[in-house]
C-alpha cells in the first residue's frame, strides 16, 4: 500500500516535471561516483563520467572535451582528498563555470563526507605519492558509498531545489536497497575474514579494511612507485613464510607484475573491477561489489 | 444510563399502542447493530496499530543490529595561524650539459631577422636553466593570482608571468590581466618545465622569439557545447618581438584566437586552433654585417601580422596513461611584415620600404612505450619566403648588404628519449641536427634534468 502510494506521487511528480525543466548537467570525476548520481538523481539528472575504470584517475589529462562538459556543468561529483590534483584544477580554472567552482553549492567532494583512512602524521614527497588528507580510494567500502549517497542526496536537493523531493524518495529508496545488499555482501565477505592478501597499490586498502582481509603486503613498494626486480625478489621471500591467499589487482592494472609474484609465491591472482565498468559485470554500484566479492570469494574457496 | 432509562421508558410505553411499537423496536435493533458495527471495527483498527507497533519494534532492533557506519567525518583542524592563507609555491629547478659542433654564438636563422630573443641552443658545457618559482592563490571569491620569477644562471631575476584572473564570472567568460604568455597557438602557453624537448621549435623561436608574453588583458569565452569551443582576444603594450614598446596611448597589438577539441573514442583527445596575432614595430633593431664585413645595425618599423595554426591528439591506448600514450603535435605560422628598413642606423642610416612573408611549420610525436620512459621526435623547417628590399630593389645597396636576410630554409631534426621516476622528476637526453644557418650542420647533443618541488601543479592537456 505504502508502496504504491509512493510510486504514484513519484508518478505524479514526474507528470507535473515533464513540461517544467530539462534535466541538470553532472559531471563525475571517476564512473562510480557518476554512478551513485545516476542512481540518486534517475531522469533529472544527465550525468556525464570524466574517467572510465581503466584509466588512472590520479594521471588523467584535462582534455578539451572535459572542459566543455565542465563549462556547462551544474553540479560537478569529484572524488576529492586530492585525488584529481594533478587535472581537475585546470578543468575548473578553464571551465569559467563560476557554479563548480570550490565553496559553491554545484562543487561536490565524496571523502568530505567520509573519515579517511591512512592519514600522514608527515608528508615528504621521499615517501611516493602520499596524499596529506589521507587515502583517496574511498569506494570499495560499501558503508562509505551508503554515507556519500546520503551527503550527495542532500546536495542534489540544494542545487535543483523544485526536485527536492524527487532526490529525496529516490536517496531513501536506495539506502533501503543498499542496506539490504549489504547484508547480503556482509554475510557473503564472512568467509574472506582474515585472508591473507597482497595488494598492487593502497587503493584496496578500503576493501581490505571492510571484509578484516589481513594485508601483508604491496606490490609496489611505496605508492606510485612501480617495483623494481630487487624488491620484488625480496617481496618473495618475506612472503615465504607468510605465503598469502590471493593477490588483489585492479582492472586498470597492467598485472605483470602481480602474474610473476603469484608465480613464486603460489597464490592467486584475483583481477578486481575496482570501479564501476571495471569488468562486464560491474556494471552499477550494486554490480561493483557483487562482482568484486563473487571474485574473492571463487578464490577464497 | 439512568437518564437514558428514564426517557426510553415512557417512550417504548407509549410506542406500545398498535404499530408504532413496531418500528420503534426497529429503530432500537439497528442502533444496536451500529454500535456493534463501530465496535469492531474500532478493534480492528486497533490490532492493525498494535500489529504496526509491533513490526516497528522489530525493524528498530533490526536495524540496531545492523552493520555499524563508520564514524563522520573527523572535524578538519581549524585553520590556525596566519600561514593558512600562504599561497601555494612549486619550484622548478633545471639545467643541462650541451655539447654543440657549431660555435652558438653565431647561431642564427637563414633568412629571419633576429629577435633579440632566446633562441639558439644555449652554451656549451654545464649550464644552470632558469629556476622558476611560481606563487598562486585565490584572491578572494572573484580572483586568483599567479607569480612566475625567473632566477636566470646570470643572477638576474625576471618576472616571467604575473598575472590575475576572473574565478566568477558568468556565462562561460574570463578575464586575465598582467604579464601572461598569449593563448594563441599550442605550446606559447607551456612553461618550459612542461615542453617535450629541450628547446622550442625553430618556428617560435624565430617568429615569437622564444614564446611570446606581454603586458595586457585577456578575455576568453567558452561556448555552451559539448565541442570544446573557446574564443579569446588579446591586446597589450606589444612590447615583445615582433612587436616593440610604442610610445603611444591605447591598444598596441591585438591577438586572437580560436581552438576547438573533443574525443575520439575513449581512448583520443584532440585539439585544434587558429589564431591570429597583430603586432606593430617601431626602430625593431638587429645587428648585421654589411658587404664589406663591417658590423652595422639594422632597424624595422612596420606592422608584423602572424597566423598560427594548431593541432594535438593524445592517444592512450589502454586508457591508462601511465603505461602508453602518444602525443602528436604540429604547429604552422606565417608572417607577413610591411613597413621599412632603416640600414646602418648609427652611420649612413638608409631608409626604404620592407616587406616579407615567412612561414614555418614543426611536427612532433612523442611515444611512452613503458611507464615512466619516452621517446621522441621533432622536424622543424622554415621558409624565409619572398623578402623586398626597398634599398636593394632600388640599387643603393646590395643583397649581400644584409646577408642575415639572404634567402634561406633553415630546418633540423631532433632526437630525445626521456626518464621520469615520478611525475616530479626527469632526466632527458636529446640529440639534434641542427641547419638553421646557411653553414654546416650544427650537431647538438644535451642531457637535462627537470625538478619540481612544493606545491603539486596541475597541468593543461
Amino acid at each position: 500500500m505504502n508502496r504504491f502510494i509512493r510510486g504514484l506521487c513519484l508518478a505524479l511528480t514526474l507528470i507535473a516535471a515533464l513540461p517544467a525543466q530539462a534535466a541538470i548537467k553532472v559531471l563525475a570525476t571517476t564512473a562510480d561516483w557518476g554512478a551513485l548520481a545516476t542512481e540518486l538523481g534517475g531522469d533529472k539528472v544527465n550525468v556525464y563520467t570524466a574517467t572510465n575504470a581503466l584509466q588512472d584517475v590520479h594521471r588523467v589529462d584535462a582534455k578539451p572535451s572535459l572542459v566543455a562538459r565542465a563549462r556547462s556543468a551544474d553540479l560537478l561529483v569529484a572524488n576529492g582528498a586530492e585525488l584529481e590534483i594533478g587535472w581537475l584544477p585546470v578543468l575548473l580554472q578553464e571551465s569559467g563555470n563560476p557554479r563548480i567552482q570550490p565553496g559553491s553549492p554545484g562543487y561536490f567532494e565524496a571523502t568530505s563526507a567520509l573519515r579517511l583512512l591512512d592519514i600522514p602524521t608527515s608528508v615528504d614527497r621521499s615517501m611516493g605519492d602520499v596524499h596529506p588528507l589521507g587515502n583517496p580510494h574511498v569506494q570499495l567500502d560499501p558503508r562509505n558509498v551508503a554515507l556519500v549517497a546520503k551527503a550527495l542526496t542532500a546536495r542534489l536537493a540544494v542545487v535543483d531545489a523544485p526536485n527536492a523531493s524527487y532526490y529525496q524518495s529516490r536517496g531513501a529508496d536506495f539506502q533501503a536497497r543498499w542496506q539490504q545488499a549489504m547484508t547480503r555482501w556482509t554475510s557473503q565477505g564472512a568467509a574472506l575474514k582474515g585472508v591473507p592478501v597482497v595488494v598492487m597499490h593502497k587503493d584496496q586498502t578500503y576493501l581490505v579494511h571492510w571484509l578484516g582481509m589481513q594485508e601483508l603486503a604491496a606490490i609496489e613498494p611505496k605508492p606510485g612507485v612501480p617495483p623494481s626486480a630487487g624488491y620484488l625478489a625480496s617481496l618473495v621471500s618475506k612472503l615465504s613464510a607468510t605465503p598469502p591467499r590471493m593477490i588483489l589487482v585492479n582492472a586498470y592494472n597492467d598485472p605483470k607484475a602481480a602474474q610473476w609474484l603469484s608465480e613464486r609465491v603460489k597464490a592467486k591472482v584475483v583481477t578486481l573491477p575496482f570501479s564501476v565498468g571495471g569488468t562486464p559485470e560491474a556494471k552499477d554500484l550494486f554490480g561493483l561489489f557483487d562482482d568484486t566479492l563473487n571474485r574473492l570469494t571463487a578464490a577464497a574457496r | 444510563m439512568g437518564h437514558f432509562s428514564r426517557i426510553i421508558g415512557p417512550v417504548a410505553v407509549a410506542a406500545l399502542v398498535a404499530p408504532v411499537t413496531v418500528r420503534a423496536a426497529d429503530d432500537v435493533d439497528a442502533l444496536r447493530a451500529e454500535i456493534a458495527a463501530l465496535k469492531a471495527e474500532y478493534a480492528l483498527r486497533v490490532t492493525a496499530l498494535e500489529a504496526r507497533i509491533d513490526q516497528l519494534e522489530t525493524t528498530a532492533t533490526v536495524a540496531a543490529a545492523a552493520p555499524v557506519e563508520p564514524p563522520p567525518p573527523a572535524p578538519s583542524a581549524p585553520a590556525r595561524n596566519s600561514s593558512a592563507f600562504n599561497p601555494a609555491i612549486s619550484v622548478i629547478l633545471a639545467g643541462n650539459y650541451a655539447d654543440l659542433s657549431q660555435d652558438p654564438t653565431d647561431y642564427n636563422f637563414a633568412g629571419f631577422m633576429p629577435s633579440g630573443g632566446e633562441i639558439g641552443p644555449g652554451e656549451r658545457s654545464f649550464n644552470l636553466g632558469e629556476s622558476e618559482i611560481t606563487f598562486s592563490a585565490s584572491v578572494d571569491p572573484y580572483f586568483s593570482a599567479n607569480l612566475t620569477v625567473a632566477l636566470s644562471p646570470e643572477n638576474e631575476l625576471g618576472v616571467e608571468e604575473a598575472f590575475f584572473r576572473t574565478t566568477s564570472l558568468p556565462a562561460g567568460f574570463s578575464v586575465k590581466g598582467g604579464r601572461f604568455f598569449s593563448g594563441f597557438g599550442y605550446l606559447n602557453e607551456i612553461h618550459a618545465h612542461a615542453w617535450d624537448f629541450i628547446d622550442q621549435p625553430l618556428v617560435y623561436q624565430a617568429f615569437m622569439a622564444g614564446q611570446y608574453a606581454e603586458d595586457g588583458v585577456q578575455v576568453k569565452w567558452l561556448a555552451p557545447t559539448d565541442l570544446f569551443l573557446e574564443f579569446g582576444a588579446e591586446t597589450g603594450n606589444g612590447n615583445a618581438f615582433p612587436g616593440t614598446r610604442l610610445e603611444r596611448n591605447g591598444l598596441n597589438g591585438v591577438t586572437l584566437f580560436a581552438h576547438t577539441g573533443g574525443d575520439l573514442g575513449d581512448t583520443i583527445g584532440w585539439r585544434a586552433g587558429l589564431s591570429w596575432v597583430d603586432l606593430d614595430a617601431e626602430d625593431r633593431a638587429y645587428e648585421d654585417v654589411d658587404s664589406f664585413g663591417s658590423p652595422v645595425v639594422n632597424a624595422f618599423t612596420g606592422s608584423s601580422e602572424t597566423w598560427i595554426a594548431d593541432a594535438t591528439l593524445k592517444w592512450t591506448p589502454t586508457g591508462d596513461s601511465r603505461r602508453r600514450a602518444l602525443k602528436l603535435q604540429a604547429e604552422y605560422m606565417e608572417r607577413t611584415e610591411d613597413g621599412d628598413l632603416a640600414f646602418d642606423v648609427d652611420g649612413s642610416n638608409l631608409l626604404d620600404g620592407y616587406r616579407s612573408r615567412q612561414s614555418g611549420w614543426y611536427v612532433q610525436g612523442v611515444y611512452q612505450f613503458m611507464p615512466r620512459w619516452r621517446v621522441g621526435l621533432r622536424y622543424d623547417e622554415m621558409d624565409s619566403g619572398s623578402t623586398r628590399i626597398g634599398l636593394v630593389r632600388s640599387g643603393e645597396l646590395l643583397a649581400t648588404d644584409f646577408p642575415l636576410l639572404l634567402p634561406g630554409s633553415p630546418s633540423r631534426v631532433t632526437a630525445m628519449v626521456d626518464w621520469s621516476p615520478s611525475e616530479f622528476s626527469r632526466l632527458r637526453a636529446q640529440y639534434a641536427w641542427d641547419d638553421a644557418r646557411d653553414a654546416d650542420t650544427d650537431q647538438q647533443f644535451f642531457v637535462q634534468y627537470i625538478y619540481a618541488i612544493g606545491a603539486h601543479g596541475a597541468h593543461k592537456f
